[in-house]
């Protein structure tokens, strides 16, 4: 990691030394890397690094838990303020996420899919606020966590609700499959169901975000280097203009990776309620 | 054909190197990446418009579903941008 610190010094003293697009001492433009998505420690307790990321998690985590703690600590019939936000907050996972994966008898996760669901969207928010500017999720770890809880989540549901041997015989040997086709089948279901499902579900989140951050970053960074009193303005402009219409698809983006995630836990949980038919 | 036994002999004979003769193939792999989820995603959006051309009272649940597939279809071209950059070999 001491190359990792080198590299975003070295952007460092590129960027805040005037190098622009055709300044003197001729520059390239400070390409965004990987190793921008690494920091410098906030502070080290013995080797554990407390950096931006866990920074911007842990406020994530904070700031749903306020708010629905808010919106529920006196809960009225009908409801008032901040209640409405939480209340459509959760119907809004229960209807459009919940109820059209997995039905009625889903509606005792429904807590764990809105805490996931609202956790995600503001770790991958963070993307686009002003001071942070980082979404925590385009870190593996987060989403990694994420996917290990989901995959316990919905094995355990499925060895609860049809045996701890009955799930797994039933993902391999379908209900109607007919006999021939189960040497083809039987392979491909139970990797999908136990190691491709998770590993595609996380990265696929992952993936979003490191696209999205690095996009804004390039962009961001072009117009910063471009911005010199020659033609160069122009070419500044343009940037500027395609980091704004970048910025937009991510506004999207980070709202629908979210919702994605849920529906696939929430139809792998439904999924793992009762065999594939 | 003797000389493609010949190659596969050699491969599976545990040759570590494997030299690429075409310079700057690797600017070219995330463009083949692309090809196949740009495919996917002008289809499924593309047939996204049609069902609810035929039946427009069924925009709504097939919205639903066309974003589903548009992030399923995306993941696999987005793997293609991101796994290059923590492969370390």
């Amino acid at each position: 990691m001491s190359d990792a610190h080198l590299m975003t010094t070295a952007h460092l003293v590129t960027t805040a030394s005037g190098c622009h697009f055709q300044s003197k001492p001729s520059c390239g433009y400070p390409a965004p890397s990987i190793e921008n998505f690494f920091f410098k420690p906030i502070f080290t307790i013995g080797s554990y690094q407390f950096t931006k990321p866990i920074l911007i998690m842990l406020l994530s985590a904070a700031i749903v838990l306020l708010v629905f703690w808010l919106a529920f600590r006196s809960p009225k019939l009908v409801p008032r303020g901040i209640q409405n936000v939480g209340e459509l907050g959760i119907l809004a996972v229960r209807d459009q996420i919940l109820r059209p994966q997995v039905g009625s008898k889903g509606d005792r996760y429904l807590p764990f899919l809105v805490s996931l669901f609202f956790f995600i969207w503001l770790m991958n928010l963070w993307e686009l606020i002003p001071v942070a500017q980082f979404p925590a999720t385009s870190k593996f770890a987060f989403p990694l966590g994420l996917t290990l809880v989901v995959w316990v989540t919905y094995l355990v549901i499925g060895m609860r609700h049809q045996g701890p041997l009955g799930y797994f015989k039933n993902m391999a040997v379908p209900p109607g499959a007919p006999w021939w086709i189960l040497p083809l089948l039987s392979p491909i279901e139970l990797l999908s169901n136990i190691i491709v499902r998770p590993f595609t579900l996380s990265i696929r989140l992952f993936a979003n975000m490191l696209s999205g951050h690095l996009l804004l970053l390039v962009f961001s960074v072009a117009t910063w280097y471009l911005f010199s009193a020659t033609i160069g303005l122009l070419f500044a402009a343009v940037s500027f203009i395609v980091f704004l219409l970048v910025f937009l698809l991510e506004v999207l983006i980070t709202l629908l990776q979210a919702f994605i995630f849920t529906t696939l836990t929430a139809f792998y949980i439904g999924d793992a309620l009762e065999p594939a038919h | 054909m003797h000389l493609l036994v010949h190659h596969l002999l050699y491969v599976a004979a545990g040759s570590t190197t494997t030299t690429f003769k075409i310079q700057g193939l690797g600017k070219l792999v995330y463009g083949l990446a692309a090809i196949g989820p740009g495919i996917g995603i002008g289809l499924v959006f593309g047939h996204a418009i049609e069902a609810m051309a035929r039946q427009p009272e069924a925009s709504g649940r097939i919205t639903t579903y066309m974003w589903i597939g548009f992030a399923l279809t995306e993941a696999l071209a987005l793997i293609g941008i991101a796994v290059p950059f923590f492969i370390t070999s």
